[in-house]
């Protein structure tokens, strides 16, 4: 009989009382006698998974749509919206995908969000690392693109990548506005206007298209401009969300707006067509 | 009727052998179609591809299905070709037949029964569009069969570039040349941003008893000039001495044979 539920062997515990009251009509309650036989089959069973590669990360499990930058002349607009879907479930809709290193970067991240929760971890910590040595020097946004860079990259050689795609939107020592781009394989670029996931067909164009047209264009003009592709993103991305976040850096300031809607316009569902 | 699969044995033995079979001619693409306030413009663009090699810089990809309805084809080439050619042959055997002019939902149907029966295996995916006595109509056909009545849509690899365009700037009652300058910025869009897509901006726009191809609209990706010039001018190669040239006919017979060839 367990002597476990038992205080004192001679004072009996409820197991034993039912036990003596004879409630119990199977031995299922007491360990499981395992013979010799098998557990050499479990010996031989656990060699052969230990003899295969270990596997790690195999897919993302909560995952943010695109993120969006672009480059201007007098700094940098950045926009994620708020959505973290679960597989096809819109499951957590107050989610921010953009975060503010410091003064002068802000990062926005496309893919598995708990990768990119301890991405964000580990840039608070040298945030706070950086203050604390109290020089007054921050790490700007090349060098912390140039950081997650060396990240990514060595943890997709361990074959156990962290799934994202950062855009890195900010400015460098000099003050000239930066946007670059990482990868979960560890490419690396900076460009005039970076798009991730669905992004990078649906507003890529959008935004280059705009950059030829007006190459000067002001801070307000792209934030109209980063508007109009979410609302595009929002039609054609079953998994984007109306409600979204786009973050400045430049002329001075570097801050992440409070969650907007873009209005939009299905009016072409009014009449019912059918297929043919 | 229909496919014969002999040939999908022997073939799964030399894919085994390590024979790399050969990739079909796709047409990696940009097709859209809109319809406006008089009619329906459908645009394309004009490369074909196999595999990475650009096989035909300027293809037609805005097929005639009758005189009222044009019908753009993305996919395998050979496929959009023999389809769209078939449908076109059957409409006229049906205007023939019924001395009207066809229409639009007379093709649609054809395209869906024939593609429908082949399960998505004849890669066809079209954008039909026509005016008929119903007014115009813009219609989108997949490979397996289904379709779609749409006031606008795009087609083929470069189709999400394209549809960022007309979402953004659509609406309601556009007129001949507003319609023409979104077809014309949406085909750009798939031929800079996609790699499937290059060349030229192919347009056709179909009103009540007119039908306009521009073929092409606007040339995007030109041939630049050659940079350097590769002419050696007279006089490079030394000459250092020369032999006199002995005319043909200056030869003297001495022996003739000829061969039997009967």
């Amino acid at each position: 009989s367990s002597g476990i539920n038992a205080e004192c062997p001679l004072r009996p515990g409820y197991f034993e009382i039912a036990k003596m009251a004879g409630l119990f009509s199977t031995n299922m309650h007491l360990p499981r006698q395992v013979d010799m036989k098998e557990r050499v089959a479990d010996f031989w069973r656990d060699e052969a998974t230990l003899s295969q590669p270990k596997k790690h990360t195999l897919r993302p499990i909560v995952t943010g749509t695109s993120v969006l930058g672009i480059k201007t002349k007098d700094g940098v607009v950045i926009a994620a919206d708020t959505l973290g879907s679960y597989g096809s479930l819109a499951r957590f809709r107050d989610v921010s995908r953009l975060m503010k290193v410091n003064e002068s970067t802000i990062i926005g991240g496309f893919g598995d969000y708990a990768d990119f929760q301890h991405i964000m971890k580990l840039l608070n910590q040298q945030t706070i690392d950086d203050k604390v040595i109290g020089d007054g020097v921050y790490r700007d946004a090349v060098s912390i693109h140039n950081w997650l860079r060396c990240v990514l990259y060595n943890r997709r050689s361990k074959m156990n990548p962290l799934w994202n795609t950062i855009i890195v939107a900010g400015a460098s020592y000099s003050g000239e506005p930066y946007l670059g781009y990482v990868d979960k394989i560890g490419v690396s670029f900076e460009d005039k206007s970076v798009a991730t996931g669905f992004g990078s067909y649906i507003a890529q164009p959008m935004l280059r298209k705009a950059i030829e047209e007006n190459p000067n264009m002001t801070i307000d003009e792209a934030k109209h401009l980063m508007v109009r592709c979410l609302r595009v993103l929002f039609y054609r991305d079953c998994r984007s969300l109306n409600r979204f976040q786009i973050g400045v850096v430049g002329g001075g300031d570097c801050s992440i707006s409070e969650p907007i809607s873009a209005d939009t316009d299905w009016s072409i569902g009014a009449n019912p067509s059918g297929y043919e | 009727k229909g496919f014969s699969f002999d040939n999908c044995r022997r073939n799964a033995f030399m894919a085994k052998q390590g024979v790399k079979l050969p990739s079909a001619r796709k047409t990696g693409t940009t097709i859209v179609g809109v319809i406006f306030d008089e009619g329906v413009i459908l645009g394309a663009d004009t490369r074909a591809t196999g595999g990475s090699i650009v096989a035909d810089l300027n293809c037609e990809k805005i097929h005639y299905i009758a005189d009222n309805i044009y019908c753009c084809g993305a996919g395998t080439a050979a496929d959009t070709e023999f389809t769209t050619n078939m449908v076109a042959s059957k409409m006229e055997l049906l205007k023939l037949r019924t001395g009207r002019e066809g229409r639009v939902i007379s093709s649609l149907r054809m395209l869906k029964q024939y593609l429908f029966r082949y399960q998505g295996h004849v890669s066809a995916a079209l954008v039909l569009g026509g005016v008929d006595v119903n007014g115009p109509a813009l219609h989108s056909v997949f490979p397996h069969g289904s379709s779609d009545k749409v006031p606008y849509v795009t087609m083929g690899s470069g189709s999400l570039a394209a549809m960022s365009v007309f979402e953004d700037q659509y609406k309601v009652g556009l007129n001949e040349e507003e319609a023409k300058k979104i077809v014309r910025d949406a085909i750009r869009a798939g031929i800079i941003n996609d790699l499937g897509s290059g060349s030229n901006v192919d347009i056709t726009v179909i009103k009540k008893g007119s039908v306009k191809q521009y073929r092409p609209y606007e040339v995007i990706c030109q041939k630049s000039e050659r940079q350097g010039d590769y002419s050696f001018p007279v006089g490079t190669t030394v000459v250092t001495s020369s032999v006199e040239m002995v005319p043909f006919s200056a030869l003297r017979v001495t022996d003739e044979e000829v061969m039997e060839i009967s």
